[in-house]
């Protein structure tokens, strides 16, 4: 055999070596694709849960080696908030890894529209944490969607339950006035309806004011604020319009700590810009912030001593958007954890069993405590029927400096939103022609 | 009566806020003819990059010297790269141009500095005089009467400058005619230099007093938007125009909102501005101090 010869299969069979060796090393590795955004106009948002979630995931390779031996891997692609990047990063992302994208998250209701067609032809699970479809918790019409943890519906029952505490009863709120403050667009709008049912269940009158996108100059719909004088006032904001609406509030002398603003209104990017303005402003929220949280510590120590940290600054992590993201992370290892309990430990979920994973998803109060997440998120138990799964959230002021917990968590109105949500969805199954899942036969 | 002077009241110093982010795109139009779609970029770049060089310790003027420093540098790279190639090219390849700087500016302050939101402070409250609300009822924010009292002095500043200085009067040279400028030695490169660096200052203004107000953050950019009604009102050649036009916008649209607002649903502060711009633009398509174009058929 000449040399040349030696040396071509020489080279052939240490190529396939490795090609073969990466083929295995890929087939033991679950893959996640992250429509992420961390430029453009909502960027401070992306990069802090995207930072958050990948940290977490980081962690579970670091400490565990991957969830029961299978390494978590990872590819962003860069969204920009963008819908129609979005299904262009979903179609990108959907036949990566070795069973393919196992779950789509995309930060955005826009997005989640868009490709929530898809993901039921595509088998991927799309999960959508506080924000998206609110009737797709009704899992029987929706099984590839979970809009987990708590949707915008609950949320603004679990305010207006905040609300009576405050006033002393839910019987106090009869006569009392509240202003609804919203974004101009879908999500604003969503909670419409649901402030007008609470409104006539309660006996208090509610005023929606729209502030148009983006939201940087309020002070017209403020002005109005101040002539009818509301008792609370409820910010259902997104971007540059909560500092405005903090600031323009303070303008016209309305207390903040009667201003009570979605989880999109409650991150240090909300108050930090408004200074003193900020002051005791109320946010809902179903995650809290914070890093002395043994779950942020444990990031801390195996991760960022390690340099293997995804935060460019520091000081971000235990922020709110920060912690949501970790709630993110923790929620898709759970789901992969369970998904193998019931499909072989040690081995790589598709889109299918990763669909199982999530719908069997029960994080309680023991496992959040073995998770070092106790107090940091709400506990958590997913059904064929429910893809919410929980529902609660806590109310957090912001001192001029940090997030401070008031509540411990807040329940839904489940008796008011749970009919609205099955009556929104089984509207939606006669438009499309869906035939709702019968959940007694669901394995 | 008292709630409508408050409204108005409100309404003219908004419209004070509006006028910074407009001037910069005066300065460059009546320099160039080049309408800039960076301005909002450059205005978010500025405040970034000012707020940037404080967070490194720096004291507020350092900063400020620093960030106009850098304004310049822009200036001086978009004239080199983006404006040098492109001279007696159409108007409309221009404004292209700056359409790809917008995109340009937006990455480059967030490679720099980072996506964080941030706060800055300027020391001056957004709150109302307090003597003046319990003597009159009105709430008049003492920031607002900064942000007045800034521009006037900017305006100030600029009609002397363009009015009074050998510069000035070349720059409006360079902006009737390009070649014929150049014919009689005016060197249009430095003057375009000039005008840049000096549309970057007005940016830095601007990032600045938005900033204070809102957060440093991309949602800067979107200040142009109101800019906009504000030029086609004004006009697009004069510094004065801005600001009246700024005047007549901010108050219009909150007098709209808050009486007209309420029987078609709310939010129209956001396109009534501009349902006013177009009805301006046919009874006065140069605005209210425009010059006037006449073209010799």
């Amino acid at each position: 055999m000449k040399l040349k010869t030696k040396f071509l299969l020489s080279a052939a069979a240490v190529s396939s070596a490795f090609v073969s060796s990466a083929v295995l090393a890929q087939a033991s590795e679950q893959f996640i694709g992250l429509p992420s955004y961390r430029v453009g106009a909502y960027a401070a948002g992306g990069s802090g849960i995207y930072g958050g979630w990948i940290d977490y995931m980081q962690l579970i390779n670091e400490k565990e080696g991957g969830v029961n031996g299978v390494k978590l891997t990872w590819e962003e692609c860069e969204t920009e908030y963008n819908n129609a990047r979005g299904v262009e990063c979903y179609e990108r992302l959907k036949s990566k890894g070795a069973s393919g994208n196992s779950v789509f998250q995309p930060l955005s209701t826009g997005i989640t529209y868009s490709v929530l067609d898809k993901v039921a032809q595509d088998k991927i699970p799309m999960v959508t944490i506080g924000y998206g479809r609110t009737d797709a918790a009704d899992g029987r019409v929706f099984p590839w969607v979970f809009p987990m943890v708590t949707t915008y519906w609950s949320q603004n029952t679990a305010k207006i339950k905040f609300i009576g505490q405050k006033e002393g009863g839910m019987d106090k709120l009869k006569g009392k006035k509240i202003v609804n403050i919203y974004h101009d667009s879908a999500y604003g709008k969503e909670t419409i309806p649901l402030l007008d049912a609470q409104a006539a269940k309660y006996g208090f009158t509610v005023i929606h004011i729209p502030v148009s996108h983006p939201g940087n100059e309020q002070q017209s719909q403020w002005l109005r604020v101040r002539q009818e004088k509301p008792d609370w006032v409820i910010l259902r904001g997104w971007g540059v319009m909560n500092p405005t609406a903090i600031k323009a509030a303070a303008k016209v002398g309305f207390p903040r700590e009667k201003m009570v603003g979605v989880w999109w209104s409650g991150a240090e990017e909300d108050t930090v810009p408004a200074g003193a303005a900020a002051k005791g402003f109320i946010a809902a929220g179903f995650n809290v912030a914070g890093a002395n949280y043994p779950v942020i510590k444990d990031i801390q120590e195996n991760v960022y001593k390690k340099n293997k940290g995804n935060m460019e600054d520091k000081n971000r992590i235990g922020s709110v958007y920060y912690n949501r993201g970790v709630v993110h992370g923790i929620i898709t290892v759970e789901a992969i954890r369970t998904a193998q309990a019931k499909f072989g430990k040690g081995k790589v979920m598709n889109g299918e069993q990763m669909r199982w994973g999530f719908e069997n998803l029960a994080i309680d109060s023991k496992r959040l405590k073995e998770l070092g997440a106790e107090g940091f998120m709400p506990d958590l138990k997913v059904s064929c029927a429910d893809h919410e799964g929980s529902g609660k959230v806590k109310f957090q002021q912001w001192d001029g400096k940090e997030w401070k917990v008031l509540t411990d968590w807040v329940d839904a109105d489940k008796e008011l939103v749970r009919p609205m949500i099955e009556e929104s969805a089984a509207k939606y199954a006669k438009e499309k022609n869906i035939t709702p899942r019968d959940c007694s036969k669901e394995g | 009566m008292q709630f409508f002077l408050e409204v108005l009241i409100g309404g003219l110093l908004s419209g004070v806020m509006y006028s910074f982010v407009a001037l910069g795109f005066v300065l460059i139009y009546k320099a160039s003819g080049v309408f800039n779609f960076a301005q909002g970029a450059m205005v978010f770049f500025a405040a970034l990059t000012f707020v940037g060089i404080l967070e490194m310790g720096v004291p507020f003027w350092g900063a400020l010297i620093l960030a106009f420093g850098a304004m310049v540098l822009l200036g001086i790279g978009t004239e080199r790269i983006v404006l040098r190639p492109m001279v007696n090219q159409p108007p409309i390849a221009l404004f292209m141009a700056t359409i790809g700087l917008t995109f340009f500016v937006e990455g480059l302050a967030q490679a720099m500095w980072g996506a964080s939101v941030r706060g800055l402070d300027l020391g001056i409250q957004d709150e109302p005089i307090e003597w003046m609300m319990e003597t009159t009822g009105i709430g008049v924010s003492k920031f607002d009467l900064f942000a007045a009292g800034v521009a006037a002095v900017l305006v100030t500043a600029l009609a002397l400058f363009f009015q009074y200085t050998r510069v000035g009067r070349a720059l409006r040279a360079v902006a009737d005619d390009h070649q014929a400028a150049l014919s009689i030695g005016i060197p249009l490169q430095t003057i375009w230099r000039i005008v840049w660096a000096v549309a970057g200052f007005v940016a830095l203004v601007a990032g600045l007093i938005w900033g204070a107000r809102n957060g440093v953050q991309f949602a800067l950019v979107f200040t142009a938007l109101k800019a906009l009604p504000v030029l086609i009102l004004g006009g697009f050649t004069s510094v004065p125009g801005a600001i009246v036009g700024g005047l007549i916008i901010g108050s219009t649209e909150k007098l709209a909102e808050v009486y007209l607002g309420a029987y078609v649903g709310g939010g129209i502060d956001s396109w009534f501005p501009y349902v006013m711009a177009l009805a301006f633009l046919l009874v006065r398509p140069e605005g209210l101090f425009g010059e006037k174009h006449i073209d010799r058929v």
